[in-house]
């Protein structure tokens, strides 16, 4: 049933909000640390606990899936509601600080992204160009 | 339920569009990233990104929200649309993101952790650095004031948090707050653009990304905007990214910044 996939997430979600907060408190920090990150991780585990036993029908992880894909439009909702104008009277040092603090974190991502081993994905399989280039 | 006039037709509509407010929110956002698609294909030729197109939609959205209304949650303080405020809440935000975690491939995670470590330490210290060296050259030059607006550089939470904790003056923690958020809009705007730049291509990358970047809303959006597969990764990583700036900022941070400027 679809429902338990979606349950599943729900439950995984408090879970790891839960602990998040408990380990916010532990280390005497006024907010929840990780819990979204742990939340995720026992997700992970427990998809990859019951695929390996079968246990997860098409049905269920539809449940999961439906969210996952909620995703993009749930940030533009996010996107809609922030407060775009206090940001833009916060003025120079805001705007400066801001705009410092981004470059340099780009600068550093440009050079750590390029260590290590990885590979780029494939190209996204994108529908929305196929019947743009039929049509030209 | 008797219509007597047609006057009241419209009133109807409202009464039920302001009586089902998440159902309104999904039409509308729908909406929106339809709009979204069309105007990527039409005026861009697809180079740029639907999803970023919606989110810069979204901003403008919550730009007039905050001028029409003068309150802090954008488009959700029209009473017509509080429903987004729901729809883009921390709850669905976070049940989403949780979600993604389905399509996470654990090698590829487990291959990036030491490194999203790393990143995540830099991208609470560096930013916090630039931010704290600004306010100073714009003359907030006690420890207080730097150290809250150079937690501001971290994320916009970061910044009150630590603001509040080390006794900051109000101006001063609004201007943190307004410090995380132009951050937040930069990465959830520039993101795409600069991806060739940033190496953005692998969930190696991601993560990285996750870490440096902040803000779960910046690097949530920014990551959507540029390959939907790359979210769990980054969010992976980001979501630690608060937790840790609110440790850091009211102890490590400030000694630091306290024992520089004296």
């Amino acid at each position: 049933m679809i429902i338990y996939g979606t349950a599943l997430l729900a439950l995984c979600h408090l879970v790891g909000l839960f602990l998040g907060e408990l380990l916010g408190m532990a280390i005497g920090v006024k907010a929840n640390v990780g819990g979204v990150g742990i939340a995720m991780l026992l997700l992970i585990s427990i998809r990859l606990y019951l695929h390996g036993r079968g246990l997860l029908p098409k049905e269920t992880e539809a449940g999961v899936g439906f969210w996952g894909a909620m995703y993009i439009p749930v940030v533009v909702a996010m996107a809609a509601q922030q407060n775009v104008v206090a940001a833009l009277r916060g003025g120079p040092v805001a705007l400066i600080a801001a705009i410092g603090a981004v470059v340099v974190s780009a600068c550093c991502i440009a050079v750590l992204s390029r260590t290590g081993d990885h590979a780029p994905l494939p190209p996204l399989p994108s529908p929305e160009a196929t019947p743009s280039h039929a049509s030209h | 339920m008797s219509i007597s006039t047609a006057q009241s037709i419209p009133h109807l509509l409202d009464t039920i569009l302001l009586q089902n407010g998440l159902v309104t929110a999904f039409a509308a956002v729908g909406i929106i990233m339809w709009l979204s698609s069309r105007l990527s294909r039409w005026l861009t030729f697809g180079r740029v990104h639907a999803s970023a197109i919606a989110i810069v939609i979204g901003l403008l959205l919550a730009y007039y929200g905050g001028i029409a209304t003068g309150k802090e949650k954008g488009l959700a303080d029209i009473s017509l649309f509080s429903g987004i405020g729901l729809m883009g809440g921390a709850m669905l935000r976070d049940f989403a993101i949780v979600a993604t975690a389905f399509e996470v491939q654990v090698t590829e995670a487990r291959k990036a952790g030491l490194v999203g470590a790393i990143s995540l330490l830099l991208g609470t210290i560096l930013p916090f650095i630039v931010g704290a060296a600004v306010a100073r050259a714009f003359g907030y030059s006690d420890a207080v004031s730097m150290t809250t607006i150079g937690a501001g550089a971290v994320t916009y939470i970061v910044g009150p948090v630590t603001g509040a904790a080390l006794g900051a003056s109000s101006d001063v923690i609004a201007l943190s707050i307004a410090t995380g958020l132009i951050k937040a809009i930069i990465v959830m705007v520039g993101t795409p653009m600069a991806a060739g730049f940033l190496g953005l291509n692998n969930p190696r990358a991601a993560m990285v990304f996750g870490g440096l970047a902040g803000t779960v809303s910046g690097v949530s959006a920014g990551l959507a905007a540029t390959d939907r597969r790359l979210v769990p990764y980054g969010a992976l990583v980001a979501t630690f990214h608060t937790g840790l700036g609110c440790l850091l900022g009211p102890s490590l941070l400030f000694l630091a910044t306290k024992a520089v400027v004296g």
